[in-house]
């Protein structure tokens, strides 16, 4: 389990590494953290030509906001995020995601950016950032594009991104009064990776959940939005009956991939189980 | 007295610091690294194998296909005489047309790293024509099944039947037959350091030097030096710190054979190290079961017969040198072994298929044995109406009932099982647990509870290999070497992987001898070193190299006292050593050093009358004779909650009651008994080696194979009743199955108990979360 | 293939160290076959077994998972040059006296979660300490030596009160 070959490149600039992505990108792999694309590597499950370590990027690591967005620089790593009070205070659901994410150790290495474009589609942050309707930076050497993140994820390890592109931020909506973020996963052991998981973003009110986002991970090949589910919560106030009515339907909704070791129909009772209990959270 | 005391081991220190040598750690200059080509199919034929590419390759020095090895190196057949009809197949270090598990090598590539080594390995080209493969016993035994040995007209690799007493009679008469169809899934011993070994062979002296992350070194120089047509005594085997063994490390390997055939061809040190992909297709793997059991009951509980019917899906071939069998042969020994019955019969069949070899993993077929008992008497105690414990006790052999031979043929010199089964009710109040399930309950939360009764088979006998035909020692050899400073070498046959037995045995001879503990090193796993012995597996070490130390360290403190008596001009009787000093037994008068004694006897020995005994430097040995094991026993007591929704089992709690006779050294123990748990939890909860149809392997890494992690585990109570042996002077039995044998069982049973409102059960290990909430109808 | 080549600078252990090595060569193998730190171990080579932790400017990180090139420049610490640490000479003693190692090939990696975790939390409950260690394997012990180790460091250094599933560690 060595690693093939590759050339090396560590561009100090951005403008740096999308000229290099312009003129290699078809065979090169980027690499941030790391903590995906090594293992990869090591199993020669993926063999790139050259490799073009962004690491370096000082413009990629800013972590700011504005009057209703925080914008995360794609190299900020999960610790980063992790020990960042900003993130705690303006986006609970990312943050409380974040330890959910492998073992420290991973942490320190894996950033938003990396995990974002691997686009594993059990991976926290996409599901975070879909139920948190965020946007992400692509950047090439001739056009800067904002991308929504229902736009962004296209299957297992399939993204928008072009072969040319960094995904340089991601920009999320801080969280507003009357707001509730809720993430939780059933994983077998602590930082596995979940055998399914939810985020749920909405707005609550006198009338029940309003600008509701049910984001799941871990039951298709890329992180979902679970839209009937939503329809159904939307506007109405949450009752047991509603609770029985939306994990079936969620359950329902749902088409996870064969897998020998979880079926289909087991991703689809763990989905029901994780929105009750989401909506039971926030019953009480 | 340091028998006994808990003292921590002098190995660890280095080990604490990074001063650990494993063998990755060693390098020899011109070193070449081996990687190899390995058959991405369960089944296939092997048309051509073209080298030329991977030759081509900067840094690649040599690939070698079978033919390549064609007289460098023998064959080899695992059988064992008793057994003599088993099937003993004809293996080689690289398959040479057919391959018969994903993973098995067909070429090995020697280059200049290992990186290189693998980059030529993507180049070697293989014709593959694919066969059909045989991926369980039912399918390897029915009709008409692909047979994967040319000189087999089936798949049937073993079949035996032990009877006793009158199992139908006994099934006819009883109230009620508690019948369970169990599956237990295929695992290994995952060692955290993957096996590895490096090859160095000196022709102009034919003389071949091996470093092996390995249990038995000398078992590994005799099957070096027969298969590779070498002089034994030019043969080297150092097993340097060893990362985990379990039982994985006592074979013989065909990629570990294949680098010192290469070191012999190339005249090259050559370093092969598995990785982990390599680890999960190749190792050794265990268990992978499935029981059919059945027991009968009186209406008071009284166990009237048992009858296991074991299908032992084994791998493409039997283990080398000690086959395949024991697992099965220890299932069909050992069931309800702890139980008064008569009426017992145990059918086994074992199939050969398309998977990796399976051989002996840590508590080999205990688990299984264990599990199903225990879990047929919790059914059947459930259906009369009785309480599971009282059952057991009703059950149990008594002390009334020793010495005795189980209706399996286990002889039993003496089990404790009352005693320990009163130990941990006293540690566990199950009458306040099932007051605390009930209101849990009440709560939507689910929990139970599950003992589990064990037998543990260790310090195997002489006759079981010496019979079997097997160069495979049982006996061991300790030799004392007294420094001309008065401090002690002592060389033992036993080899420590970490679990201590190195300070178990420093503990004997400083006991013995009265020598402070820091005198004493203790030196072990060099083949040319140390006396002949068998190395470290089936908890052998305190019991067999425990004892040989014992009687080393005997004679060699009558020695000193017969130096010192003769030139003290007093009676060696009235003479004892204390803290390397001997003294007078009677008064305490200090006489002289240790030190002193062993400057005279090595310096001056002329001052030492001729006809007094004293050498110092003394060799003893020990076997066990007449029996096949010394069997210990125990009880697990598992507490687990159930997540009905999720289907996740969370261990709370876990005991174990322990008999291991004599203790060396708690300390070791009580965490070697907890390994032993934890591995044992794995096998109930989460390990398993799953193939698809295709007889691919599914669980090739650590995200797909689920190892324990601390996050999960419990905290493990351990406990401990002392019935030293009779058969041995120190007294000692084995420790190390015993975490592992019970916990299978004590889980299963745990998990059942917690759902036992729902009316469901479950006899499948892993208990896995979807295997659980199919047998409780939530999907 | 061959291997491309690229110069390096770091300090490990706190000395200066330059090296020509693979571009392909990752953090682990780099410390233990180029420079001879062999006390880093090597279990999984995919991140998931934790024997080759080492702190990467003083924050652990998998060294399978880590190019030895993305080290240029950094500071990397392995358990050779720990010792330069009070609480991990503690955590050494501890692990010693409550036998929290057996065969010791997962150990170095331990030590360096622990000793984090100990500076981020000075008085972890055993819950906490079970967490943060829930990615270092260790196939020999019952982990439950582990987690009395790093506790009593922490109850020696800070006077921490007992905490966990079942109380106090002890036989």
């Amino acid at each position: 389990m060595k690693a093939p070959d590759f050339d090396y490149h560590r561009p100090e600039t951005l403008a740096e590494a999308l000229d290099l992505l312009a003129r290699h990108g078809e065979d090169a792999a980027i690499i941030a953290g790391g903590q995906s694309l090594l293992a990869l590597l090591n199993f020669r499950l993926a063999a790139p030509e050259r490799l073009i370590d962004i690491g370096r990027l000082t413009d990629l690591k800013s972590l700011s906001e504005d009057h209703g967005h925080i914008e995360i620089g794609g190299l900020l790593r999960h610790c980063d995020l992790q020990a960042s009070p900003l993130i705690a205070r303006e986006l609970p659901l990312l943050h409380k995601a974040i330890g959910h994410i492998a073992h420290p150790a991973v942490r320190h290495r894996g950033t938003i950016g990396g995990s974002l474009a691997m686009a594993d589609p059990a991976a926290e942050l996409g599901a975070c950032c879909l139920a948190l309707d965020g946007e992400f930076l692509l950047v090439s050497l001739q056009n800067r594009r904002w991308v929504a993140a229902a736009d962004f994820f296209l299957g297992v390890y399939q993204t928008a991104l072009r072969a040319d592109e960094i995904l340089a931020a991601v920009r999320l909506p801080k969280r507003r009064p009357g707001s509730i973020g809720i993430f939780d996963e059933i994983a077998r052991r602590r930082g596995d990776f979940a055998m399914a998981g939810l985020a749920l973003a909405a707005q609550t009110g006198d009338g029940g959940l309003s600008d509701v986002r049910l984001a799941l991970l871990g039951v298709a090949d890329r992180p979902i939005l679970a839209g009937k589910t939503m329809a159904f919560l939307e506007g109405r106030p949450i009752n047991e009956a509603r609770i029985d009515e939306a994990a079936a339907l969620i359950a329902g909704e749902i088409d996870p991939p064969e897998d020998p070791a979880y079926p289909p129909a087991y991703r689809r009772h763990l989905t029901g189980v994780l929105l009750r209990r989401a909506l039971l959270e926030l019953c009480s | 007295m340091s028998i006994g005391a808990e003292v921590p081991r002098d190995r660890a220190k280095r080990l604490l610091v990074g001063r650990g040598r494993y063998v990755d750690d060693i390098s020899l200059p011109r070193m070449l690294h081996l990687a190899f080509v390995r058959s991405p199919y369960a089944h296939a034929r092997i048309d051509a194998i073209d080298t030329s590419r991977a030759m081509a390759l900067p840094g690649v020095v040599a690939v070698f296909t079978a033919a390549d090895l064609d007289g460098a190196v023998s064959s080899w057949r695992a059988a064992h005489k008793l057994f003599p009809t088993m099937a003993a197949p004809e293996q080689g270090v690289l398959a040479r047309d057919v391959v018969r598990w994903q993973g098995e090598a067909v070429a090995a590539v020697a280059a200049e790293s290992r990186a290189l080594a693998e980059d030529g390995a993507e180049q070697v080209a293989v014709e593959w024509h694919e066969l059909t493969p045989v991926l369980d016993g039912n399918q390897a035994l029915a009709p008409g099944a692909p047979v994967l040995h040319r000189d087999m007209t089936d798949n049937l690799a073993y079949e035996t039947k032990i009877t006793a007493g009158d199992v139908d009679a006994a099934f006819a008469g009883a109230a009620h037959v508690a019948e369970e169809h169990f599956r237990f899934h295929r695992h290994s011993g995952i060692s955290l350091e993957p096996r590895g070994i490096i090859a160095d062979f000196e022709p102009s002296e034919s003389r071949l030097t091996v470093h092996q992350s390995h249990q038995t070194p000398h078992q590994q120089q005799d099957l070096y030096a027969r298969l590779l047509g070498l002089p034994e005594h030019k043969v080297r085997v150092i097993c340097p710190d060893v990362g985990g063994a379990f039982g994985l490390k006592h074979h013989l390997m065909a990629d570990e054979l294949t680098a010192c055939v290469a070191a012999k061809l190339l005249a090259r040190p050559v370093k092969y190290i598995a990785d982990r992909l390599e680890s999960f297709l190749s190792d050794i793997h265990c268990r992978d079961h499935e029981v059919h059991a059945r027991m009968a009951f009186s209406r008071e509980g009284e166990i009237l017969g048992l009858h296991v019917d074991d299908l032992f899906n084994a791998g493409a071939y039997g283990q080398y040198p000690r086959t395949s069998i024991a697992e099965g042969n220890q299932i069909s020994r050992l069931t309800g072994a702890p139980y008064r019955h008569e009426n017992y019969r145990a059918d086994l069949r074992m199939a050969f298929l398309n998977k990796s070899i399976l051989g002996h993993i840590r508590s080999v077929g205990h688990p299984i044995a264990c599990a199903v008992a225990e879990r047929l008497i919790d059914l059947g105690a459930a259906h009369l109406g009785l309480d599971a414990i009282e059952v057991r006790r009703r059950n149990y052999l008594d002390d009334d009932d020793f010495p005795r031979t189980s209706t399996g043929g286990v002889e039993f010199e003496y089990l404790s099982l009352n005693p320990c089964l009163d130990k941990a009710l006293e540690i566990i109040d199950v009458a306040q647990f099932r007051q605390e399930q009930a209101e849990a309950r009440a709560k939507g939360v689910y929990r139970g509870i599950g003992v589990a009764t064990f037998v543990e088979l260790t310090a195997i006998g002489p006759e079981y290999y010496g019979e079997g035909g097997q160069h495979i020692s049982a006996q061991e050899t300790c030799l004392l070497r007294l420094e001309g400073s008065g401090t002690l070498r002592c060389y033992t046959g036993a080899t420590d992987q970490g679990q201590g037995i190195d300070t178990g045995i420093q503990q004997v001879v400083a006991d013995v001898l009265g020598l402070p503990l820091g005198d004493v090193e203790v030196i072990s796993g060099d083949s040319a070193l140390c006396p002949v012995g068998g190395g470290s597996w089936g908890s052998r070490g305190a019991a067999l190299a425990g004892e040989a130390a014992m009687r080393a360290a005997t004679t060699l403190r009558r020695n000193i006292l017969s130096i010192a008596a003769s030139l003290l001009q007093k009676n060696a009787a009235g003479l004892t050593i204390e803290q390397g000093v001997v003294v007078d037994t009677a008064s305490g008068t200090t006489h002289m050093a240790v030190s002193e004694i062993a400057r005279i006897g090595h310096f001056q020995p002329y001052s030492i009358p001729e006809g007094v005994a004293a050498d110092l430097t003394v060799v003893e040995r020990y076997a066990t004779r007449d029996r096949m094991f010394l069997a210990g026993n125990g009880l697990q007591i598992a507490i687990v909650e159930v997540d009905v929704d999720s289907g996740i089992v969370m261990p709370l709690r876990h005991l174990v009651v322990h008999d291991c006779g004599r203790i060396l050294n708690p300390l070791l123990v009580r965490e070697q008994v907890r390994g032993g748990v934890v591995q044992g939890i794995g096998a109930a909860l989460y390990e398993e080696l799953r193939y698809d149809p295709d007889g691919h392997l599914l669980t090739g890494s650590f995200a797909d194979y689920l190892v324990p992690m601390a996050g999960e585990m419990p905290d493990i109570e351990v406990a401990h009743i002392e019935s030293p042996t009779k058969t041995s002077e120190l007294g000692a039995k084995g420790a190390g199955e015993a975490g592992t044998a019970g916990a299978v069982g004590a889980i299963l049973n745990a998990v059942n108990d917690a759902i036992s409102p729902f009316d469901a059960s479950i006899a499948e290990v892993p208990i896995t979360p979807p295997r659980l909430l199919r047998a409780l109808g939530r999907f | 293939m061959s291997n491309k080549l690229r110069r390096i600078a770091l300090t490990v252990n706190g000395e200066a160290v330059e090296r020509e090595v693979p571009v392909r060569l990752n953090l682990v193998d780099f410390l233990r076959h180029e420079l001879g730190f062999t006390g880093s171990h090597v279990g999984c080579e995919h991140g998931a077994c934790g024997a080759c932790t080492v702190l990467l400017d003083e924050q652990t990180v998998r060294g399978c998972l880590t190019l030895a090139v993305q080290a240029d420049g950094c500071a990397v610490r392995t358990i050779e040059g720990a010792g330069e640490n009070e609480l991990m000479v503690d955590l050494q003693a501890a692990f010693h006296r409550l036998n929290a190692l057996q065969c010791g090939f997962c150990t170095p990696g331990m030590l360096f979660s622990a000793q984090e975790l100990l500076q981020a939390n000075p008085a972890p409950s055993r819950e906490e300490i079970r967490d943060y260690l829930s990615g270092n394997f260790c196939r020999c012990t019952g982990y439950q030596a582990i987690v009395d180790a790093v506790q009593a460091v922490a109850q020696m250094r800070h006077g921490a009160r007992h905490g966990g599933r079942h109380g106090a560690p002890g036989p």
